[in-house]
């Protein structure tokens, strides 16, 4: 009989808060973190808004000799990470490190570290970068640094997915465990892109908006990015309650698939087969679903797209809210965060709303999409979404512990 | 296709109308205003292509956000994205 899947521990820094109660806290308040960017270079872009961490005095956390190594990404990485632990109270034995390990998703990797190098060889005529600079911007920082400060021996490897890489992520950790490949895995994902080329290489899209995220409302223009990580403890259950460790939720089901149609648009027939799949995957009926954390990015082709979906899927269709109103688009961290929208649903009762809401659209099909205000229910069982670029979608399905 | 064709003695537009040409692979002279980028199977990653290009050939920004077309400008069709260039560059030589 296949193994179930503990959630026992998360942590997570997002533009919110530095953590997750802060994060629960302004979630339920509907409080939107979204404001003018502060870097350098900002002034030469269009589009000057996003869900920017302030206060990160990274100096105060990282002695000298780790920050040479650690690129923002890979520094909320570690918060989270820690955050994740402290709360599940885990401790592994020599033996038990080996079959413990970690799965990030990241979209941009050390993006800042990219443009902070860029910058100093062609901007500033340097000859020459920090000696770091590789292992500092590679997609598999956060993943390795975890598994070290942790002591994580067994599988650990990143996934890079575009907008889908931490959902991907943590259906790869809770697959691993499921089919017996681990005991322990770390999952989910982190992203710092908020700098000057990281923005400027968006801008040539056009669908970013210059004034808020407004997803599912008639008066939506655009995605705006955020940045931030989080971090689950994903443990087998059997593990998890003979250690007598607080489960959050139970991770049920996951699928992925790919729309094998266009580089940016979306088509629904992915999406619907994602949802479909992790329903199937998870034993759980339609009607259980109490709660749908949308991909929600405020793209007028996302929205469209993600709607047609959800009522394909579902006859009656549950309550359905974007939070990257309030935090902003994490990109390859955008699943982890979202992540902590389906705990506070299924653990706490509270319905994170779709912040920004102002006006009815008939492209929404009539979802409820919680508009601006929190709403308390019981929700015994939720999915999750990311659809990416490249119609890479992955979906996860999660029961109330 | 019916249609006016565009004046080639106009500079501005023959340059327009070379960089929607070769985003829709075709020939400059087969180009009437009225023909609607859609209809030159021009799709929203073309139309990104169009606006660099436009903005590089005549240092001009582009106001267009692909949620919500048409709402700073019309650029729906050759002739609409040809007075639109013009506007722009002669707002910035004003």
């Amino acid at each position: 009989m296949a193994r179930r899947v503990a959630i026992t521990g998360a942590g997570s820094v997002n533009a919110l808060a530095l953590d997750v109660p802060g994060t629960f806290a302004a979630l339920t308040a509907g409080r939107v973190a979204i404001g003018p960017l502060e870097f350098e270079d900002v002034e030469r872009l269009t589009v000057r808004i996003g869900g920017q961490i302030r206060d990160w005095d990274a100096e105060a956390r990282h002695g000298r000799q780790e920050l040479a190594l650690y690129d923002r990404a890979v520094q909320f990485a570690l918060e989270a990470g820690r955050q994740a632990v402290a709360q599940s109270g885990l401790s592994l034995t020599p033996d038990e490190a080996l079959r413990a390990g970690v799965v990030m998703g990241t979209g941009g990797g050390g993006y800042t570290t990219i443009d902070d190098s860029y910058r100093a060889v062609l901007s500033q005529g340097k000859n020459r970068v920090h000696p770091f600079t590789i292992p500092r911007l590679m997609h598999a920082a956060a993943a390795a640094h975890l598994a070290m400060r942790h002591g994580l021996k067994g599988p650990a490897f990143t996934v890079s997915t575009a907008c889908a890489s931490s959902n991907h992520a943590m259906g790869q950790a809770f697959q691993m465990i499921r089919s017996g490949g681990a005991d322990v895995m770390l999952a989910g994902g982190a992203e710092a892109t908020l700098c000057f080329g990281g923005l400027k290489a968006w801008e040539g899209l056009r669908v970013m908006s210059p004034d808020g995220c407004r997803p599912f409302s008639a008066d939506r223009n655009g995605m705006v990015q955020g940045e931030g990580a989080a971090v689950f403890v994903f443990e087998d259950w059997d593990r998890a309650t003979a250690r007598g460790a607080r489960i959050l939720a139970e991770v049920a089901g996951f699928a992925m698939t790919s729309d094998a149609g266009d580089i940016v648009m979306p088509d629904p027939d992915g999406a619907v087969r994602a949802m479909q799949g992790a329903l199937e995957d998870a034993g759980m009926a339609p009607a259980e679903v109490g709660y749908i954390n949308a991909h929600g990015t405020g793209t007028a082709v996302n929205d469209r797209s993600e709607a047609q979906a959800i009522r394909r899927v579902f006859a009656a269709p549950p309550p359905v809210s974007s939070t990257k109103s309030m935090h902003g688009h994490l990109l390859g961290a955008a699943g982890a965060v979202e992540l902590l929208a389906v705990l506070l649903a299924l653990g706490e009762g509270v319905i994170a709303p779709t912040a920004g809401w102002t006006t009815e659209d008939p492209e929404v099909l009539g979802l409820d999409v919680v508009p601006n205000v929190a709403r308390r229910a019981r929700v015994d069982a939720a999915l999750s979404n990311a659809f990416a670029f490249g119609g890479l979608n992955a979906c996860l399905a999660l029961r109330r512990a | 296709m019916d249609g006016s064709f565009v004046a080639l003695g106009d500079g501005l537009h023959r340059r327009v109308i070379a960089i929607l040409a070769a985003q829709a692979l075709r020939e400059p002279s087969g180009l009437t205003r009225e023909m609607s980028l859609e209809s030159l199977g021009i799709d929203s990653l073309g139309m990104a292509e169009i606006l660099f290009a436009i903005e590089e050939a005549f240092e001009v920004q582009v106001p267009f956000n692909a949620n919500e077309p048409g709402a700073t400008m019309d650029l729906s069709t050759v002739g609409a994205i040809c007075d639109a260039v013009e506007a722009l560059v002669a707002a910035d030589r004003a």
